[in-house]
């Protein structure tokens, strides 16, 4: 009977990490780029949605909608306001321009957070579900929203395979990934190709943003947990590996979920961060990852 | 090259003596304020060796300084020790902790390891809770003993650590030793190709960090009379040190200081704008960042032009 209730929780809960972490290993994959403030556009989306949907009337639809689209243009405006100007700096030296990324993003994401906190207060908001009910699966009653959340996260987490994957814009994201100086010489502008998997970055970002906010909900507090499990999956499952974040956020979101079940909620997020550590001890390349 | 540049004292030193006789003058709230912020200067000063130097990714200051705070703490609380003993089992704590972040720091580089810096700090913040019966969970841990109860001395003490912190900090920074871990950071396997023990030298460095940061953890705790997680450990005190330490300019310590007081003052001017007082300084450094990525320090450099 638990073991069911953790079976089903715990697929909802990881698909929502794996969408979450979805875009975070691919921005890094194509442009090496780790966007500590990944968190901050998540609580965006979920908040934007909120607000739209319950302060200004707007349907939850339209609200969901304008979610994603903040997103959008959240991960947009990092790009352009702070990565950017990083990467072409000649003031910083080539080889610190990774650290100047993970401070200034991490700086941006605490903006976000501070701006987040003085227009919509610090407490938690829960986005109005697009479906609503509870759904009576062998003896387990779960809220139809939770099935409708991970139903979400797989199609869209299918629908970026297939890009990648079949289209051939995709292929040449693919391609920048494994190698840019190639990709360049077929006569391809990495400028644009940047801005395509930044935007494509918000659009997840957004849409996990938001079905975290139905889920459940989030307020400014959650930036830092939400960039830290998206960070901790991602390194998890190998830098820049796809099929090896969605492992580790089952890996992940099923120990969590276990452990909250069986032993207590207050242990829930320990043996996954002990299990990161042994794995960076062990495994420093993550489950699939390639150094 | 001496260890301390007399550029250096030339300025520093009437700095310096102004500070220690600000408490003529001064109320005791500002003497208050002040002395947080030469304790947080310790730590950024005790970072920027890390990160500066040593070039690794350390979102985890604040494992450091937790474990030196608490260990002091608890050693105080439950066993009423005498604050130097406890001071001196809290820094050992601390050393042990740097020394365990060392291992991994070998293996791992760049973000990796930045990663295993924060998981340490978010153990030891769930640990703290799960443990409360020993730590005071988060309500947070009150010592009986204190340093002082007079301001003044408190401030001198807070003072003078920072200075001797800054000087023994620098020196070695400069030391011949220094330079090789500056090496080392920049490029380990040329330093390691030139013969130079990267291995031993990282690893000290993680032992020096380390303890500066366990003892100025276990300070400020004797000094405020309570250690608790939203004070000295969450994720969000460790980015104020690295603000500090950026924004001071990194690879010159002393910058993790003037960042440290800087951040402190600018946070009490802005207090009128509430809760965007932290949005305004965090968009303050990121300025900095992107248009002076050396730091206020960089401005006006300390450093051989070299």
């Amino acid at each position: 009977m638990i073991g069911l209730q953790i079976l089903v929780d715990g697929f909802a809960i990881s698909a929502l990490y794996a969408l979450g972490a979805m875009g975070f290993t691919l921005i890094f994959g194509v442009s090496g780029v780790l966007n500590l403030s990944h968190g901050a556009l998540m609580v965006t989306a979920a908040v934007a949605a909120w607000a739209a949907s319950a302060q200004y009337g707007f349907g939850s639809y339209a609200g969901a909608a304008i979610g994603v689209v903040c997103g959008l243009l959240g991960a947009l405006v990092t790009y352009f306001a702070v990565v950017a100007p990083i990467e072409r700096s000649k003031a910083i030296p080539r080889a610190e321009k990774e650290i100047f990324i993970l401070t200034g993003t991490l700086l941006w994401g605490i903006m976000i957070q501070q701006l987040v906190a003085y227009f919509y207060t610090d407490n938690p908001k829960t986005v109005l579900p697009l479906i609503e009910g509870v759904v009576e699966f062998a003896g387990v009653r779960t809220p139809r929203n939770e099935w409708f959340t991970a139903l979400v996260c797989w199609v869209v987490i299918a629908l970026l395979w297939a890009f990648v994957n079949k289209a051939r814009a995709g292929k040449v994201l693919l391609a920048a990934s494994m190698n840019p100086r190639g990709v360049t010489l077929l006569g391809h502008d990495m400028g644009r190709i940047y801005i395509a998997v930044w935007a494509i970055y918000g659009l997840l970002a957004g849409i996990a943003g938001v079905l975290l906010g139905m889920f459940l909900g989030v307020s400014s507090y959650s930036v830092g947990p939400l960039t830290a499990s998206a960070f901790s999956i991602v390194v998890l499952g190998g830098l820049g590996s796809v099929t090896g974040s969605l492992i580790a956020a089952y890996v992940v979101g099923y120990l969590e979920t276990a452990t909250a079940y069986l032993v207590s909620p207050a242990y829930r997020v320990i043996p996954a961060l002990l299990l990161l550590v042994a794995v960076m001890y062990l495994r420093p390349q993550g489950f699939l990852g390639r150094r | 090259m001496s260890l301390i540049p007399a550029r250096f004292i030339l300025i520093a030193l009437p700095i310096l003596v102004a500070a220690a006789l600000l408490p003529l003058g001064v109320s005791g709230y500002i003497l208050g304020l002040l002395t947080i912020a030469y304790y947080f200067a310790v730590f950024s000063m005790a970072w920027d060796l890390l990160f500066g130097f040593a070039g690794e990714v350390n979102f985890g200051p604040t494992f450091l300084i937790g474990l030196g705070a608490y260990g002091a703490g608890i050693l105080n609380n439950r066993y009423g020790l005498d604050i130097p003993l406890c001071l001196l089992a809290g820094t050992a704590l601390a050393v042990i902790g740097g020394l365990a972040l060392a291992v991994p720091a070998l293996k791992l580089s760049g973000p990796y390891f930045g990663l295993v810096t924060l998981v340490a700090v978010l153990l030891l913040q769930n640990l703290i809770v799960v443990f409360s019966d020993l730590t005071g969970g988060e309500i947070g841990l009150t010592v009986p003993d204190v340093i002082s109860i007079d301001a003044d001395t408190n401030y001198w003490i807070a003072l003078g650590f920072m200075t001797v912190s800054g000087l023994i900090l620098t020196a070695i920074a400069r030391s011949p030793a220094g330079l090789i871990l500056q090496a080392a950071g920049q490029d380990p396997v040329v330093a390691g190709a030139l013969g130079f023990n990267v291995a031993k030298h990282k690893i000290a460095a993680f032992a020096v960090s380390a303890a500066f940061s366990g003892l100025a953890g276990g300070l400020i705790v004797f000094y405020m009379g309570t250690a608790s997680v939203g004070t000295l450990i969450d994720t969000a005190v460790g980015v104020q040190i690295i603000i500090a330490a950026v924004l001071g300019g990194r690879r010159t310590i002393v910058g993790g200081a003037v960042g440290a007081v800087f951040l402190i003052a600018a946070g009490e001017l802005l207090r009128p704008l509430g809760s965007l007082s932290t949005f305004v300084v965090s968009a303050a450094a990121l300025a900095v960042i992107l248009f002076v990525p050396t730091g206020l320090l960089g401005l006006a450099s300390f450093r051989r032009a070299s």
